[in-house]
């Protein structure tokens, strides 16, 4: 990446930047010198198949996992290697949605939400019940809800009580890992539409990752793709669909046949 | 493959595997003495250690001690039964059996659910989401685990005491005959400050055993539902292991010379 393309038009700092990051699970090399910059206030949404380490590039950016190579950027600071009180200042700063929600199954759902406001942010008890509760809302879940242990909500609820434990600090960065995966489409909508109100309003940068393309198009500024543990193609939403990149358009067109080649055999 | 390289190859991963546990167990008791602290955490854990494993060692070590007081009256029936009953009673449960056997049921109750609940927030990224919510789960989840085990185990154990050498009362009156005033009297002289110091510090060290393990083996769990089983029984094997050996070792430390 270019230090010009690390700056927006006002000539800050990108709010993300990875750059040449590489990652590897023993032999499995998952990224590849990934290169990625996300703006300030900015929504990008990485679409990719199944396995190309989109979580992983995540979780690169948040630290729970560390790359081997390659830097990441942080508001122009460098956070690559953050550990302990650092990272944990830093972490104010974020919000996350997990994949597969990740909800704490020891507390009740209000807590799961207040959880970043009364250990994070040392918000006292009923204060923080009070915004918790306000965010349920949000996401349209009652109060009542708010008393139930994650184990007794179906898995669209518990999408969006990981999705209101996520804005719940109204951090200015916040994740979302397949927010809409596993929903019916009306739920999925209502998500998105969610995603697209918390961004504006917040004002936050965001960067999701998903497979469904009316959901990309929907919550987007910007589109980038990862393949083979690279970004190969980034560009403005309304650009995807002539992005003359035959692997953007095998995806986003949901075609088997293209150079995106899945490893089965023939029956 | 060549039978060197494979013997290499297990000592290298012996290694690791001392290194990577040595690491954590730095760790862990380093962020023991470091803000922030969360005294809701270790209150759960005190409870859940503490009180709910008194019903399991309360039994142990009431039939332990009402064992001891049979078994050694079939060896010392005649003059002065009494007073030697009542000292192996209060010896062997106060140096050894009330803290060993306290340690081992609460391996098997406390380190395995340590490991489950622990290996469960590590497969289902509930770890990772703490991280990401501005909190160490160094600080909160193992350091409740590992301040509770260690002041809870002393605490059972001298519960632990008082029931087994109560047992050993119950069998000598009531079975054997004796004379209460006389049978206490001999019980009481029995006991040696040390003999109960020493098992207060096995115990102190079998609670953090136990948790450090149960801690260590969740936290590195891997691989969904399986991955969580085997670090369970990792857990508990190791820690009764540990047990043992750290026994053996308080003992020569305390006693030998
Ligand atoms: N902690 C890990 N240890 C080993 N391999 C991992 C780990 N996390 C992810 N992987 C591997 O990295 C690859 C990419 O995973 P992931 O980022 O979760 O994919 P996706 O793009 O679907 O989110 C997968 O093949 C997965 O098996
Ligand atoms: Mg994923």
């Amino acid at each position: 990446m270019s230090a010009a393309a690390a700056t927006d038009p006002a000539g800050r700092p990108a709010m993300i930047a990875l750059e040449d990051v590489h990652k590897a699970f023993g032999p499995k090399r998952v990224l590849n010198g990934l290169d990625l910059t996300i703006g300030r206030g900015e929504s990008v949404v990485v679409i990719g198949g199944s396995g190309t380490g989109k979580s992983v590039m995540m979780k690169n950016v948040l630290g729970l996992l560390e790359p081997d190579r390659g830097r990441i950027m942080v508001d122009g600071r460098e956070t690559t290697h953050l550990h302990g009180n650092e990272r944990v200042q830093l972490m104010q700063r974020f919000g996350m949605l997990f994949q597969g929600a990740a909800l704490f199954d020891s507390l009740p759902v209000w807590q799961n939400v207040a959880f970043g406001l009364i250990q994070g942010r040392h918000l006292d008890r009923p204060a923080a019940k009070a915004i918790a509760l306000d965010k349920l809302g949000a996401v349209g879940l009652g109060a009542e809800v708010g008393e139930l242990f994650p184990s007794e909500l179906s898995g669209g609820m518990q999408k969006r009580v990981a999705l209101a434990r996520a804005i719940a600090t109204e951090p200015e960065i916040i994740f979302f890992d397949e927010p809409t995966t596993g929903l019916d489409p009306i739920m999925g909508d209502v998500i998105n539409d969610l995603i697209v109100k918390c961004v504006r309003e917040l004002g936050a940068t965001a960067l999701s990752i998903t497979h469904d393309m009316a959901s990309a198009r929907k919550i987007a500024d910007r589109i980038a793709m990862i393949h083979e543990g690279r970004i190969i193609w980034a560009g403005p939403v309304d650009q995807v669909d002539d992005s003359g990149n035959p692997f953007v358009d095998q995806f986003i067109n949901g075609r088997a046949e293209g150079p995106i080649r899945m490893q089965v055999r023939s029956l | 493959m060549n039978p060197l390289r494979r013997i290499g190859r297990a000592a290298l991963a012996f290694l690791n595997g001392t290194g990577h546990f040595v690491l954590f167990m730095a760790r862990a008791v380093s962020h023991c003495v470091r803000p922030p602290f969360y005294p809701r955490q270790v209150i759960r854990q005190l409870i859940d250690i503490g009180y709910y494993s008194l019903p399991v060692v309360g039994l142990t070590t009431l039939f332990t001690g009402m064992v001891l007081a049979l078994q050694s009256y079939s060896s010392f029936a005649d003059v002065g039964a009494e007073t030697a009953i009542a000292t192996i009673v209060v010896l062997a449960v106060t140096r050894e059996l009330a803290p060993v056997l306290a340690g081992l049921m609460v391996a098997g109750r406390i380190g395995a659910s340590m490991a489950a609940e622990i290996g469960t927030m590590r497969v289902t990224e509930q770890i990772d989401a703490l991280t990401t919510l501005s909190t160490n789960p160094f600080k909160y989840l193992v350091v409740p685990r590992i301040v509770a085990g260690t002041l809870m185990l002393p605490c059972l154990v001298l519960v632990g005491d008082i029931i087994g050498i109560f047992g050993g009362f119950l069998i000598g009156v009531y079975k054997l005959g004796f004379n209460p005033g006389t049978f206490i009297a001999s019980s009481w002289d029995a006991l040696e400050t040390i003999g109960v110091i020493s098992g207060l510090v096995k115990a102190a060290a079998f609670g953090f055993t136990i948790a450090i393990m149960g801690c260590y083996h969740g936290y590195q769990s891997r691989g969904g539902a399986q991955g969580v089983g085997a670090a369970t029984t990792n857990a508990v094997v190791s820690a009764s292991i540990l047990i043992l050996v750290l026994n053996y070792v308080i003992t020569e430390l305390f006693f030998s010379r």
